[in-house]
């Protein structure tokens, strides 16, 4: 049954291999909740969920997932500084405002942060751009028009900002059509996932 | 209507077992009005206690024979197929000591006496109501409730209910309600009842001997308390600036229609409400504070909660604000328990906890479905 969640969202299988079993989750944008779902089942993880959209409010309930409706772009108040073994934020980054405060929230309240995200550095997005137009593909289905990112990055990006935040990247997985990618992950690779820290 | 529950009872329970409150005050003796919808399971885990808030009482739905046009306060939520579905969930809605609908409160003879309580009636906190909602459980053979819900006031008891008695609530469904009033809360509160208790009618809380009903101090009370359960946008909308005659009469009897709407909620209030179970209403409203006991820590004094929570709140809401369902949020956060916050995009006020939305009904059945697999394996 849990087949087509990981199937659908390639991230999902690398975020679950890194949590360990009974660990505590918060998972931003966590949409209808699938991931935690998924985590409660398999990792026995205890999950809360935050989620603006009223839709996906209403199946992270029906499907008995602990969501918590709120803004991230207000921050991460309502929780408590360490709450979390892990801070979640799966293919959410991109599409937040104030991005660097939100990456350091994750690690006041979390011990360590996940992150995944469209790699806009993609050899096909990088090929759209050079025939003159912003890239449309599985990972990035908007029009420039109509697109809630406005934070898109590359992997050297997100790890620059990761030393300039005196975060320690602790793991990175580089998936393109559900499969990793190795060689050349930075234009090979489509959806890249981090696992992070504070530098100690 | 074929979803409602239909033509409804009240039924009573007198228990001659004291009730010592909080406040030290004792009822030797006291009567409980409630109405039951739906039927308990075989092993009794069906059972949905719904609390009520400032006015209301133990009529949650349906109608009444001799009364046709009585609907139960919370009717749109309970009954068949409605997201509290009568056909899977017993629910039990009481009418709260000290009330005015059949319950024993300051209208009722005192047994030492044989008047009306009136003064004498021991002041009510939310923790002696969930003591006495509890004796109607053992009486009723509930041990456990699915869940305990409530609006506002309600809300609070739903809340007391987990921490008084964690092993007897699996869920509570905490719908805009608050940890603790605001002190502009209880200032509102307070002006409310100095309408009351400087009515020259009122006569100390003893007016029943005196055939006389502070009708002038309870229709204020109300009044100010209905402005602050509207938006100024809900209130805008449905009213406006309109006249009622369509021009200025340079006057002070009714002429915008707003205060024609006030007049009219206040009146009608006044005409069955008793004085003296508002006042206990909104006292029991500004003493709840459950973290009074644990240093003003909310998540401390949670503690004991084993339950599931549901909490809901409205946008427009500025009584019992979003950021005060968030504190409960944070507080149950901390205790690990689980817990899932909806807020509802409305413009009602505090009021929007009584109204048909489609959101907020549907996190509602989305909920209490779950409940009702859960109780029913």
């Amino acid at each position: 049954m849990t087949l087509p969640i990981i199937q659908s969202r390639p991230d999902f299988a690398a975020i679950a291999a890194w949590i360990p079993h009974g660990a505590s989750v918060l998972d931003l944008g966590c949409g209808d909740g699938s991931l935690l779902d998924y985590l409660k089942t398999e990792r026995e993880a205890r999950g809360y969920g935050v989620e603006i959209d009223d839709r996906n409010i209403l199946r992270c309930i029906a499907r008995g997932v602990n969501v918590i409706q709120g803004n991230l772009e207000e921050g991460l108040s309502g929780f408590e500084t360490g709450a979390f073994d892990f801070v979640i934020l799966s293919q959410t980054l991109q599409a937040t405002r104030h991005t660097e405060k939100l990456v350091r929230e994750m690690l006041r309240v979390g011990r360590e942060g996940i992150v995944s995200f469209p790699n806009f550095g993609y050899w096909k997005n990088l090929l759209q751009v050079l025939r003159g137009h912003m890239p449309i593909s599985d990972e990035l289905p908007y029009q420039w028009y109509d697109t809630p990112n406005v934070h898109l990055c590359t992997l050297r990006d997100f790890e620059q900002l990761c030393h300039d935040l005196s975060m320690q990247i602790l793991d990175q997985r580089v998936i393109t059509g559900g499969r990793e990618i190795s060689l050349l992950p930075n234009l090979l690779g489509s959806t890249a996932v981090y696992r992070f820290k504070r530098n100690t | 209507m074929d979803n409602s529950v239909g033509i409804v009872q009240a039924q009573h329970a007198n228990f001659d077992q004291p009730l010592t409150c909080l406040s030290s005050g004792v009822l030797p003796r006291y009567d409980l009005a409630y109405e039951t919808y739906g039927s308990l399971n075989a092993d009794k885990s069906n059972a949905i206690l719904i609390c009520h808030a400032l006015s209301g009482n133990h009529h949650v739905a349906g109608t009444y024979a001799d009364d046709p046009k009585n609907v139960g306060w919370w009717d749109n939520m309970v009954g068949p197929g409605k997201p509290v579905d009568t056909n899977r969930f017993f629910v039990l809605g009481l009418n709260n000591l000290g009330g005015c609908h059949g319950t024993t409160g300051p209208s009722s003879i005192d047994p030492r006496s044989g008047q009306p309580y009136g003064s004498n009636f021991p002041m009510m906190t939310v923790e002696d109501w969930v003591e006495s909602q509890a004796r109607l459980a053992d009486r009723l053979g509930i041990k456990q409730f699915a869940a305990v819900m409530g609006g506002s006031l309600g809300g609070m008891q739903a809340m007391q209910w987990a921490i008084t008695y964690p092993e007897r609530v699996r869920h509570v469904l905490a719908i805009a309600s608050a940890p603790c009033l605001t002190t502009e809360n209880i200032a509102f509160n307070d002006v409310a009842r100095n309408a009351i208790l400087t009515d020259p009618d009122f006569h100390g809380g003893d007016f029943y001997q005196h055939g006389v009903v502070p009708t002038r101090g309870l229709r204020l009370a109300r009044m100010l308390g209905h402005i602050t359960y509207l938006s100024d946008d809900a209130m805008a909308g449905k009213f406006g600036r309109g006249l009622r005659s369509g021009k200025y009469k340079f006057g002070y009897d009714i002429e915008f229609e707003v205060e024609s709407y006030l007049r009219y909620q206040g009146d009608k209030f006044a005409s069955y409400f008793d004085a003296n179970t508002y006042l206990l209403m909104t006292k029991a409203l500004d003493y709840f504070d459950p973290a009074r006991h644990t240093e003003h820590n909310l998540a401390h004094a949670f503690a004991p909660i084993q339950a599931g929570f549901l909490v809901v709140s409205f946008s427009s809401d500025w009584r019992f604000s979003p950021d005060r369902s968030r504190e409960i949020v944070k507080a149950l956060l901390h205790n690990r328990c689980n817990i899932s916050y909806a807020e509802i995009q409305s413009r009602h006020g505090h009021d929007s906890f009584l109204m048909q939305d489609e959101q907020y009904f549907a996190v509602m059945r989305n909920y209490l479905d779950n409940i009702a697999r859960e109780v029913s394996r």
